[in-house]
C-alpha cells in the first residue's frame, strides 16, 4: 500500500501537475485567457503533489521545520524593512512645494504616520499576515495588496516562459555540445553561450528592438498584450539563464559519459542516440535542478530590467517607480512577496532534490 | 630530492598560460585598466565637454564614435565610462573581499552555535532578490549619508551597496574552505605544537584557502560592474554628469529609435569586459583547481 502510494505520487500525480503546468503556459503563450478553475486545477495538482509527496517520503517533520524558518525569514526581512524605511529623513509628502501644515498633518494622520512607532508597527505586521499591506502613497486610494496582486500574474508570466525557453535552449545545446566533445560544434556552442551570458541585457534589448521593431517592424517595442508582445522580453530575459544551463548541462553530462553504467551501456550495445538522451541525461539533470533556485533568483532580478525596458507592467516596474515615488508602502510590499517567492522556491528546489537524485537524504 | 619547489600559483600561471582565450582575456583587462587610469590623456574630449554645434552627430574624424544629445564625444565619455565603471568595480570587490574574509573565516573558524546564527543572517539576506537588495541599500545611504551634491551622493549609494551585496558570496565560500582546511592535519599539528587561533588562522589557513577566494573575486568584479550599469541604466544609480557605462546606457536609451549607436557603444564596452573577466575566471578557476574541471 505504501509502496502504491509512492508510486502513484510519483509516476502520476507529478507528471500530470507538470503536463497541467506546462499546457496552461503554451495556451497563455498563444494569447488565451486561462479561466481560473484551471489555475486552480494546476495550482491543486502542484499543492497536492508537493502534499502527497511530503508524506508518503516521510519529509514532514523536514517540511514543517523549513516552513517554520521561512516564516521567521519574512518576519525579519519585514522588519527590516520597516525599520529601514522609518530611519529614512524625508517623509513621503516633503515636495519642492510645501504643503499647508494642517493639510500635511491630515495626510500623515490618514497613512497613521503621527502614531507611535510601536503602534505602527503592530498595524504594519497584522496587516502583511492577513495579506494587507497598506494604502499606496502615490495612487490614492489603492492598496498595496491590489497593486501586486494585479501586477503578480504579469511577473509571473514573463518568468516563467522565461524560464521555459531557457530549459529549451539550455539543455539541448549543453547535451549537443557534450556530445561534440572537443570538436568544434562544441567550442562554437560554448563561446555562444559564455558570450551570452556576459550580454548585458540592455543591449539584446537594444539590438532586438532595433531589427525586429524598427528595422523589420514585425514585433511591437513594448508592452504586454499577447504573444508577438512576448516574444522580445522572453527571449531577453531567458538568454542568460539559458546560457547558464547549457554551460551546467555540458559540464554534467560529460562528467556521467565517463561513469561505468554507461560504459556497460555501449557494452551491451545501445544505440548512441539512446544512451545520450535515455541513460545520460536522466542523470546529468541533477546540477541543472541545482540551479533552478539561483535561477529563480535571477529571473526576478532580470525581470526588472525588463521590465523596465519593455514597459511591462509587472512587479519589477512597479517596484522601481514607487522607489523613484518614494511610495515607502509599495516598496516594502513588493519586497516582501519577492522575498516570499524566493524563499519558497528554494524549498521547493529542496524538495525536488530528492525527487531527482534518491541518495540524497533531507533532515 | 633535487625537483624545484613550485608554489601553487607558480603551477596555476603555468596552466593558464596554456588557455589562450583566458590568457587574452588577462591582456585585455590590463589595458582597460590602463585606458580607465589614463583617461584624462587617452580621451580627445573630456566627459562634460558640451559642443552644441554637434549635437548627436554621426562618426567623424573629430568625433570617432560621434556625439551625444548635448555634443558631448562618446568616445570620451565611453573611456571616462570605463574609468568610472571599472573603479566601481574593482574598489567594491576589494570592499566586500575584506568583509567576507573575516565574516567568513570567523564563522567557519569558530563554529557551534554562533557559526549557525552568522550563517542564517547570510541566508536571510540571500532570500532578497539582488537588484531589490541593492535597491534598498542604496535608498537607506542616500539618505543618510552627509555629501550635499546629489551625483556624489549617489556614488557613495552604489558604492555601499554593491560592497554590502558582494560580501554574501565570499563569506560563504570563505567559511567553506576554513571549514575544509580546519580539520587537515598540519592545522592539528599547529594546535599542537602550542599556535594561537588568530595568529594561526591568518598565516596557515588562509594563505591556504586563497585560490577560491581569487577565484570568486574574479567573477565579483564583473557581476559588481554588471550590477552597477543595471542601477544607472534604470535611473537609480550613478547620475551625470557622471559618465559610466550604466549611465551611458541610460542616456542612449532615450534616443535608440533615431541614434541606437549611443546605446550600442557602451553595451558593447560593456559586454566585452564582462566576456573577458568570465573567460579570466574560468581560466583561473581550472587552473588554481584542476580538479574542478
Amino acid at each position: 500500500m505504501k509502496e502504491f502510494a509512492k508510486n502513484f505520487t510519483k509516476k502520476v500525480v507529478g507528471p500530470a501537475a507538470v503536463i497541467a503546468f506546462l499546457i496552461s503556459i503554451v495556451v497563455s503563450f498563444a494569447g488565451f485567457e486561462i479561466p481560473s478553475a484551471v489555475i486552480y486545477v494546476d495550482a491543486g495538482l502542484i499543492v497536492g503533489f508537493f502534499a502527497l509527496y511530503t508524506i508518503t517520503e516521510g519529509l514532514g517533520a523536514y517540511v514543517l521545520r523549513r516552513l517554520g524558518q521561512t516564516v521567521f525569514v519574512i518576519w525579519v526581512i519585514a522588519t527590516l524593512t520597516f525599520v529601514l524605511l522609518r530611519i529614512i529623513p524625508g517623509g513621503p509628502f516633503d515636495q519642492e512645494k510645501a504643503l499647508a501644515p494642517e493639510i500635511k498633518q491630515a495626510i500623515e494622520a490618514k497613512y497613521g504616520l503621527n502614531d507611535p512607532l510601536a503602534l505602527q508597527y503592530w498595524h504594519y505586521i497584522s496587516g502583511a499576515a492577513t495579506g494587507h499591506l497598506g494604502y499606496s502613497y502615490k495612487y490614492v486610494g489603492r492598496e498595496v495588496s491590489e497593486i501586486v496582486s494585479e501586477s503578480f500574474p504579469v511577473s509571473f508570466q514573463l518568468g516563467m516562459f522565461a524560464m521555459v525557453l531557457s530549459f529549451l535552449i539550455g539543455i539541448p545545446a549543453g547535451v549537443f555540445a557534450a556530445s561534440h566533445h572537443n570538436t568544434w560544434k562544441d567550442s562554437l556552442t560554448m563561446i555562444g553561450a559564455i558570450s551570452s551570458v556576459s550580454l548585458p541585457s540592455f543591449l539584446v534589448a537594444a539590438i532586438m528592438i532595433t531589427i525586429f521593431c524598427f528595422g523589420l517592424d514585425w514585433l511591437p517595442v513594448a508592452l504586454w498584450d499577447g504573444p508577438s508582445y512576448y516574444i522580445l522580453p522572453v527571449v531577453v530575459l531567458g538568454l542568460r539563464p539559458a546560457a547558464i544551463i547549457a554551460r551546467l548541462t555540458r559540464a554534467s553530462v560529460l562528467e556521467v559519459i565517463q561513469s561505468d553504467f554507461i560504459r556497460t551501456a555501449r557494452a551491451k550495445g545501445l544505440a548512441e542516440q539512446i544512451i545520450l538522451y535515455k541513460h545520460v541525461l536522466k542523470n546529468s539533470l541533477i546540477p541543472v535542478i541545482t540551479f533552478a533556485g539561483p535561477m529563480a533568483a535571477e529571473l526576478l532580478s532580470g525581470a526588472f530590467i525588463v521590465e523596465h525596458i519593455f514597459n511591462i507592467p509587472g512587479m519589477g516596474k512597479h517596484f522601481i517607480q514607487s522607489v523613484t515615488n518614494r511610495d515607502y508602502p509599495l516598496v516594502i510590499g513588493v519586497t516582501l512577496v519577492f522575498a516570499t517567492l524566493l524563499v519558497f522556491a528554494n524549498l521547493i528546489v529542496d524538495i525536488l532534490y530528492t525527487y531527482f537524485d534518491p541518495r540524497i537524504k533531507l533532515s | 630530492m633535487s625537483t624545484p619547489s613550485k608554489s601553487l600559483w607558480f603551477d596555476a600561471y603555468k596552466r593558464l598560460k596554456k588557455n589562450r582565450a583566458a590568457l587574452y582575456s588577462g591582456v585585455f583587462i590590463l589595458l582597460l585598466c590602463g585606458v580607465a587610469i589614463f583617461a584624462r590623456v587617452l580621451s580627445p574630449y573630456s566627459f562634460d565637454d558640451q559642443n552644441m554645434d554637434q549635437i548627436l552627430t554621426t562618426p567623424s574624424l573629430a568625433h570617432w564614435l560621434g556625439t551625444d544629445d548635448l555634443g558631448r564625444d562618446l568616445l570620451s565619455r565611453l573611456i571616462y565610462g570605463a574609468q568610472m565603471s571599472m573603479s566601481v568595480g574593482i574598489f567594491t570587490a576589494i570592499f566586500s573581499l575584506a568583509m567576507g574574509v573575516v565574516y567568513g573565516a570567523l564563522a567557519g573558524w569558530v563554529g557551534g552555535r554562533i557559526d549557525a546564527v552568522m550563517m542564517r543572517f547570510v541566508d536571510i539576506l540571500d532570500s532578497i532578490p539582488t537588484l531589490v537588495l541593492l535597491i534598498l541599500v542604496k535608498i537607506l545611504f542616500d539618505s543618510v549619508n552627509v555629501f550635499m551634491h546629489p551625483e556624489l551622493r549617489a556614488l557613495v549609494g552604489v558604492l555601499m551597496a554593491l560592497s554590502i551585496f558582494g560580501w554574501i558570496m565570499l563569506a560563504r565560500v570563505v567559511r567553506g574552505q576554513v571549514m575544509q582546511v580546519k580539520q587537515l592535519l598540519y592545522v592539528e599539528a599547529a594546535h599542537a605544537l602550542g599556535a594561537k587561533n588568530l595568529p594561526m588562522l591568518f598565516k596557515h589557513v588562509l594563505p591556504n584557502i586563497m585560490g577560491p577566494i581569487v577565484v570568486v573575486l574574479t567573477f565579483q568584479i564583473p557581476s559588481n560592474i554588471m550590477f552597477e550599469s543595471f542601477l544607472s541604466f534604470i535611473g537609480l544609480g550613478l547620475q551625470p554628469p557622471y559618465s559610466s557605462w550604466g549611465v551611458l546606457a541610460n542616456a542612449g536609451w532615450k534616443t535608440i529609435k533615431t541614434y541606437p549607436h549611443l546605446i550600442i557603444a557602451p553595451g558593447l564596452a560593456l559586454f566585452l569586459t564582462m566576456l573577458a573577466f568570465n573567460l579570466l575566471g574560468d581560466g583561473l578557476r581550472d587552473a588554481v583547481d584542476p580538479k574542478s574541471k
